[in-house]
Parts: structure tokens; C-alpha cells; sequence
């Protein structure tokens, strides 16, 4: 069976890449437009893993890891962060709040391959 | 595929764009909205990071520009004004047309986005100079470049914080990633696991030592650990680079690794030092370092060692080409000829006795001299392979056999002419079956006699002079004297009250035919081996010599001439013929005058300082007939610890020889192993000192 991975980005085009490319790696892909809807697709469906990005209306990014990781179920859940910021504090703020690791926007398909085969392996 | 991204891409910035006018027209109304600012941003962000994605790397520059202006708005450092919308709406138009952009058109956007940007930056200057407009350019990870090729050794400590399983990371993953850098060892370090009261069980209480050979650069690594950089504490050192592995021939003892590592004091170690035994056995006795601090010491030294021993044969492929042995064959046989032609020269040369022409002579002597050692140096091979096929023989054998049986060998890199490696196959197996078989005892007997249960052969090879010495040496029961003795009277080589020496003894089993063994098997008994042995080994004019001690083992002792192409000779003369005995077996000359002759009594035998030594008369062999000189000189030759003189006309000395074949007419000519021109262009003729004396102890043998 694949590993479910979770990609969370108000971008179209960006969710639709990453769900692409991971679908070619042969996971399964769940595509959530923003944190909210995130959580609620989250409780519903288990997931593997989650790729979120951090700038996003409704719930944004640092909230959704931080939710994911009160939940139980998820505190061991590896999450990646996209972020086009690679100034630290943002980084620091994801990784404080529990995020496993982060892309820098622009990525190709292969990098972000590389990073989930790091992470859920 | 690229295309439905970029499609897809240019749907959504249009999207975005429109919900950014809409936005910064409210925004002109109620300026200090942060909900609607944060909004903007996001539009802005959102189009630019997926522009970088796509290849809208114009669009995504452009953006990143206005978007920095908007942070400082959203952090408050900057007011919302009326010309900042207006310059914020004209953006938006200039990033829709980018978006319809068609190529020819670039230029022009080129420009309008630097004068869009610049009127930004005059906007936003008065506080600080703008950040680079270089998009971070891309992914950390990938984007540490490495600088290829070299090989380094890098000896990593990963050390992941406790409650490192909280930031989702498996570190099981991490090492795998590791491990696919480069050639690796991983050794779990277990001392920090607590008791198990204190065990929480989502707590990591391991830690990894890991050796590393990549040639993908530090950062690589580093790279694989960027995520969980402050989750653990993790040390990087070079220890090995291809480089550095030719200067020092030993990689570090274990002590200064551990060290050097900090998991033992120096003092200590110096401490430690004075006792004899294993060091790491002594560390851990004494509780300075645990088992698992010294495995992995261990495994560092090893890798290394590997590594570069990898790294040497690979610089051995490198540096050596493949080339048919014919053509080598043919390249001695050309510099066989040119060593004549250039001894010609030189008696020529000495013959006008010219300076000048001398001086040539003398050149080209010199110049050959170095063309064949460095010819017949092309057609050396190190003896190790054959060495390796007969690991598998003792393997093999001692199994059937149902004895315990380990072979040692030394000096594998003893390197030897093809040709003789390739003959010696045969005889070195023969020799190594009879240890086996005769040898070496059962594991039982060997036990009741307090031997090691397993035997051992140990071969080795080395070099002596112009020669190779062989040795096969076995741990086992050693030749019978007394049943060989006994054997040889029953089989009528001997008288049954002769006094032999133990060396004469033991060369009876060289006899054909000749077994003391009293069952056959499989292996060997049937007494065919060892006179075959001995034809091989005399073919390569080696000698083959035999020590053993009852109860103790046996050594056999092959000595071998480097090379087959050429031999050190002694050049004599029989009335008008010239005849060449091979040096190395020549122990001295002798004068023989008439009157030692009458005082033999009809004797072919010499008194040489006490000793009596049976020779050999070359000029009756060979039928030569003529007048015999009233001095003639005997070449005392020893083969197996037997004496055996040559007589000749004179000796004229030694001589260096490239062996001509005789050509099929004269193959089968006994006593003859091959011919050899002369400086002067006369024809030595080389004399095959085993045969000879096998004939005539035959003749003797009948007729004696």
C-alpha cells in the first residue's frame, strides 16, 4: 500500500505539482487548499505525512503544524514546510512549532521527491 | 507537462491579480486594514512563489520586489498611500502582461520593470536599501554544490536529541540517506540508554558513529541533517581523503582515534598503554570506553583501510594496459636477438679496437642491458593468483579427506615470469596434495599428539638473487626415513647397508613409481606426483629440496629462475664446441689432471677437499671426438644436495644468455635444452644438466 502525504497550499498550480510529482513516486495524494481545510480533511482521512505551505488565508501554515501536532494521533507526523521565506526566523518559527523540515520555493519535482523520501522514507 | 503547470499557473496569477486590484481598492479606503493588506500580500506571494516554480522567473523577481515593499507595510514600518496603491496598480497591470507576455516583447518589459521597481524603492528607500532582487535562488538542500571527484573519508557523530521523534523525523531514514552517499559503516552507540524505570518510550536514547567515503563533499552531508540540525548535535570530521592516503601507509591506531574523538583522555590511554594485550580489550576493562566506542574506532580503521586498498587498485587498473601475451612474447624474442647482435658488436668493437668505435659498443651494451630487464619486467606477475587458486584445493580436499586443514600463504606480490607461474601450477599442486594426504594427520591424531586440531600449510614465496624460492611447509606427521629407506633396498635404488645422508634419503620419493604409502586414494599414494614434480620443476631449471622432521611437518623448498628467456650461463669449451651450464647450479671449478685420473683407478669420480664427487664426461656424452687437453677443468655442479661433476676442455666464464629454441629437428636430441648464439656468431648449445645425469645414474644403474 502507498503512504498517504497531504499537500496543503492555496496555490493551485503549486498543489497541483506536488500532487503530480508525488503520484509519480507512487504515494497517494490528498490536496487541502488551506490550513482549515487541512484539519478538517485530516481528522476524516489518516495521512502519512503532510506538506503545507505557510502563507495562507484561513489558517496559515504555523497554525495548521501546531494543530496537527496537538492531536495525538499526528504528534509524530512528519511535516514539511514550503516557504518561499528563507530568512530564519520564519524557519525557526515552523521548526518551533514542530515542523520536521521545509522546501524553499522554487523547487523542482526531484528535490521535493529527495525531502519526502528523507523524511517518510 | 511543464505546459499544463504553466497553463494552469497563468489561470490562477490571473485570479490572484484580480482579487489583488479588488483588494487594494479597498485598501484606498480604509488604508490601516491589516486583514485586507495581509490579503494583498498573500496575492503577491502566492504569484510569486509559484512564478519561480513554473519558469516565470521575470514575474516572480518583479514581485518579490513589490512584495518586500508590502512587508514593511504589513509590519507597520511603512504607511499605505495613495501612491503606493497607484504604483501597486500599476504593478498588477505590468505582472498581467508579463503573463500574456510574447518573447519579442521582453525587452520592453524588461525596462518598465526596473522603472516600476525603482519608483518602489524611492518609495520605500527613505528607511533602507532594498534586498537584492535575486530570488532566493533555489532549494538549500540541492543547492549545495559539491565539489566532485575526490574521495574523503569523513567520520560523523550523530547524536539526536531525546525528544527528537517530536519534529516527525525518523532518524532510521536519516542514516539511510547517509548511506547512500558513499561507501559506509554504521555503529550504534548504546551507552546512553538508561535503566528502564527511566526508559520513556517515545524518547530516542541512541546514537550513531557513522564512517562515510563520498565524493560528494561535506556539505552533502550536512545537507542530510539540515532538517534536524538543532535536534541534535552532530560533529563532522575529515579523516581520510585520497589525498591524504599516500602519505601516511597506516591509518591511525585505535587509540589516537578514540582520542581524537574525545571518548577517552590521553593520559589514560597513555595509562593503558604500558599493559600488553588487545587495546581496546584493556580500555574496556578498565571501564574507560565502552564496547561500542572501541567497535567503532574499529570499524573507522578498518573502513579506511579498505578504502585504501580500493583506491590502490583502482590506481593499479588505471595505470596498467591489456596486452596479448604473444606480442610480449615476440617483444623478448626481438630483444632476445638484439642482445646477440649487440654481443657481436662489442667482440667486434674489441676486435678493430677503436676508441670511438667502443664508445658506441659500450653505449649499446648498456642501453640493451636496461631493454631486457625491462622487457623481461613486463612479463612478471605477482605469483598471488595462483596462491589463490589453491585455497580452494586444500578447501576442497581436506573436506573430502575429513581433515582440518587451513592454508597460509605469504609473499603473494612475489613477482615471477609468466611463463614459470604458469608451469608451476601443476607441481605446486602436486606438493600441496601430498601435505594434505600425507602430511597433515587427522584432527584426532593430531590432538593425541597435543597438536592444534587443525593443520596448516603455509606457502610463501620470496625472492633470493636471480631466483624465487618457494616453500611449502606443512605442520604433519613429517617423512618416515625408515619406511622410504626400507622402500627404496625393496625396489633395488640402493644397497641395503648403504650410508645415506638424510637428504638422499628423502630424494628416493623422487624416483618414479615410488609410494610408501600403504592404501591409495584419491588424492595421491599411487606414486605418480612427485618424479613428475621434479621433471616439471627441472623443465624450469629449479631445484626442488626436501627437509623434514618426523612428527614435526615438511618443507619442501622450490627454487626457480626469475625467467625462462634468459640464463645466467657458464660458457666452456670442448675441443671446438661451445657448451653453456646453467650458473645457478654451478658450484665451482675444478682442475682434472691426468694423474687424479690414474689415482681413480677407472673411477669417474674426483677427490675435491675430501669429498668424493662422481662427474660426468661431456666429451663422451656428446661423442666428441679429439684430443683431450693434459689439464681439463670440472664444473662441479649440486641439485638436490647431490654433487656432480662436468668435465670439460676449459672454462671461459660466465656468460648471459638468451635460450634459442632448437627447432623441431633437434627437439627430441637428449642432454641439449637449447641453443644460444655467440658475440663472435658461433652456436653454444645449452646443456641440460638433469637429463644428463638421469641417464647416466640409468646407465649405472643397469650396468653399474
Amino acid at each position: 500500500m502507498g503512504k498517504t502525504i497531504m499537500t496543503v497550499d492555496d496555490s493551485t498550480s503549486v498543489r497541483q505539482m506536488v500532487s503530480f510529482t508525488l503520484k509519480g513516486a507512487g504515494y497517494e495524494v490528498i490536496e487541502a487548499i488551506d490550513g482549515k481545510d487541512a484539519l478538517s480533511k485530516l481528522e476524516k482521512n489518516p495521512v502519512n505525512m503532510v506538506i503545507t505551505d505557510l502563507n495562507m488565508p484561513n489558517l496559515d501554515g504555523i497554525g495548521l503544524i501546531k494543530q496537527i501536532r496537538a492531536n495525538a494521533a499526528y504528534r509524530f507526523l512528519p511535516i514539511i514546510m514550503l516557504t518561499t521565506e528563507s530568512q530564519e526566523s520564519k524557519k525557526q518559527e515552523g521548526k518551533q512549532a514542530g515542523a520536521t523540515g521545509w522546501i524553499i520555493k522554487p523547487f523542482k519535482p526531484e528535490q521535493l521527491i529527495a525531502v519526502v523520501k528523507r523524511v517518510l522514507g | 507537462m511543464t505546459n499544463t503547470y504553466k497553463d494552469t499557473y497563468k489561470e490562477e496569477a490571473n485570479e490572484q491579480l484580480i482579487e489583488l486590484e479588488a483588494t487594494l481598492l479597498e485598501l484606498e479606503d480604509t488604508p490601516d486594514d491589516a486583514e485586507l493588506i495581509g490579503r494583498a500580500f498573500r496575492a503577491m506571494h502566492t504569484i510569486k512563489g509559484s512564478g519561480a516554480m513554473f519558469g516565470f522567473d521575470d514575474i516572480a523577481g518583479f514581485t518579490h520586489e513589490i512584495e518586500t515593499v508590502y512587508d514593511k507595510v504589513r509590519d507597520g514600518s511603512l504607511k499605505v498611500t495613495n501612491e503606493l496603491i497607484n504604483l501597486t496598480l500599476m504593478a498588477k497591470d505590468h505582472i498581467k502582461s508579463m503573463l500574456d507576455e510574447t518573447p519579442q516583447d521582453k525587452d520592453t518589459f524588461t525596462q518598465s520593470s526596473a522603472e516600476i521597481v525603482a519608483a518602489f524603492k524611492r518609495l520605500s528607500s527613505k528607511e533602507e536599501p532594498s534586498i537584492s532582487p535575486r530570488m532566493p535562488s533555489s532549494f538549500e538542500q540541492a543547492s549545495s554544490s559539491q565539489t566532485e571527484g575526490e574521495n574523503i573519508t569523513y567520520r560523523i557523530r550523530f547524536k539526536p536529541s531525546h525528544d527528537i521523534f517530536l519534529t516527525g523525523t525518523n532518524p532510521i531514514l536519516l542514516l539511510d540517506e547517509i548511506s547512500s552517499l558513499g561507501e559506509s559503516k554504521i555503529i550504534a552507540q548504546l551507552d546512553d540508554i538508561p535503566t528502564l524505570d527511566n526508559i520513556n518510550a517515545e524518547n530516542i536514547y541512541i546514537y550513531w558513529d557513522i564512517i562515510l567515503t563520498t565524493d560528494r563533499g561535506i556539505n552533502a552531508i550536512k545537507d542530510v541533517f539540515i532538517f534536524v540540525e538543532d535536534f541534535c548535535d552532530l560533529s563532522i570530521n575529515i579523516i581520510d581523503s585520497d589525498k591524504a592516503s599516500g602519505e601516511h601507509d597506516e591509518y591511525k591506531k585505535i587509540g589516537e582515534i578514540l582520542v581524537e574523538k574525545g571518548d577517552i583522555k590521553k593520559e589514560d590511554l597513555q595509562k593503558v598503554l604500558t599493559e600488553k594485550k588487545y587495546l581496546g580489550e584493556i580500555l574496556v576493562d578498565k571501564g574507560l570506553v565502552t564496547p561500542d566506542k572501541v567497535e567503532s574506532a574499529l570499524v573507522e580503521q578498518e573502513h579506511i583501510r579498505k578504502e585504501r586498498d580500493r583506491l590502490r587498485s583502482k590506481e593499479e587498473i588505471q595505470t596498467s594496459i591489456k596486452v596479448p601475451a604473444d606480442k610480449l612474447d615476440m617483444l623478448v624474442n626481438l630483444v632476445g636477438e638484439l642482445v646477440t647482435v649487440q654481443a657481436r658488436l662489442t667482440q667486434t668493437a674489441s676486435d678493430y679496437n677503436m676508441a670511438e668505435l667502443n664508445a658506441i659498443a659500450e653505449e649499446v651494451e648498456r642501453l640493451t642491458g636496461e631493454l631486457r630487464d625491462t622487457t623481461l619486467n613486463i612479463r612478471m606477475l605477482p605469483i598471488g593468483t595462483t596462491f589463490g587458486r589453491f585455497k580452494r584445493l586444500v578447501r576442497d580436499l581436506s573436506h573430502e579427506l575429513g581433515k582440518e586443514i587451513e592454508l597460509t600463504t605469504e609473499g603473494a606480490d612475489t613477482e615471477l615470469d609468466k611463463t614459470v607461474i604458469e608451469k608451476l601450477n601443476d607441481p605446486l599442486v602436486h606438493l600441496i596434495r601430498n601435505s594434505i594426504d600425507h602430511g597433515i594427520e587427522p584432527p584426532d591424531v593430531r590432538k593425541a599428539q597435543g597438536k592444534p586440531k587443525t593443520g596448516n600449510i603455509h606457502l610463501s614465496a620470496v625472492h633470493s638473487g636471480g631466483n624465487v624460492i618457494i616453500r611449502i611447509k606443512d605442520d604433519g606427521k613429517g617423512l618416515d626415513k625408515d619406511a622410504i629407506l626400507a622402500k627404496a633396498i625393496e625396489k633395488g635404488l640402493v644397497a641395503h647397508n648403504a650410508e645415506l645422508s638424510e637428504k638422499e634419503v628423502f630424494s628416493f620419493i623422487f624416483h618414479p613409481g615410488f609410494s610408501t604409502a600403504k592404501e591409495v586414494t584419491s588424492v595421491s599414494g599411487r606414486g605418480v606426483g612427485m618424479d613428475v614434480v621434479k621433471k616439471a620443476i627441472d623443465m624450469l631449471r629449479g631445484t626442488i629440496d626436501i627437509e623434514s622432521i618426523r612428527g614435526k611437518g615438511t618443507t619442501i623448498t622450490v627454487t626457480l629462475p626469475l625467467t625462462l628467456a634468459i640464463v645466467e650461463g657458464l660458457l666452456v669449451t670442448i675441443d671446438k664446441n661451445y657448451f653453456v651450464l646453467p650458473l645457478s647450479i654451478v658450484e665451482e671449478c675444478v682442475e682434472l689432471t691426468q694423474k687424479d685420473v690414474e689415482k681413480a683407478h677407472g673411477k669417474n669420480i674426483a677427490c675435491i677437499r675430501d669429498e668424493l664427487v662422481p662427474y660426468i664426461r661431456l666429451r663422451n656424452e656428446f661423442g666428441i671426438s679429439g684430443e683431450r687437453p693434459p689439464i681439463e677443468q670440472i664444473v662441479v655442479t649440486g641439485r638436490n644436495g647431490e654433487k656432480v661433476g662436468f668435465v670439460v676442455d676449459s672454462v671461459i666464464g660466465e656468460h648471459q644468455t638468451v635460450i634459442k629454441n632448437l627447432g623441431k629437428f633437434y627437439k627430441d636430441v637428449e642432454g641439449i635444452s637449447g641453443a644460444t648464439i655467440l658475440g663472435d656468431g658461433n652456436i653454444a648449445l645449452i646443456v641440460d644438466v638433469p637429463k644428463i645425469t638421469r641417464n647416466v645414474e640409468l646407465v649405472e644403474a643397469v650396468f653399474g
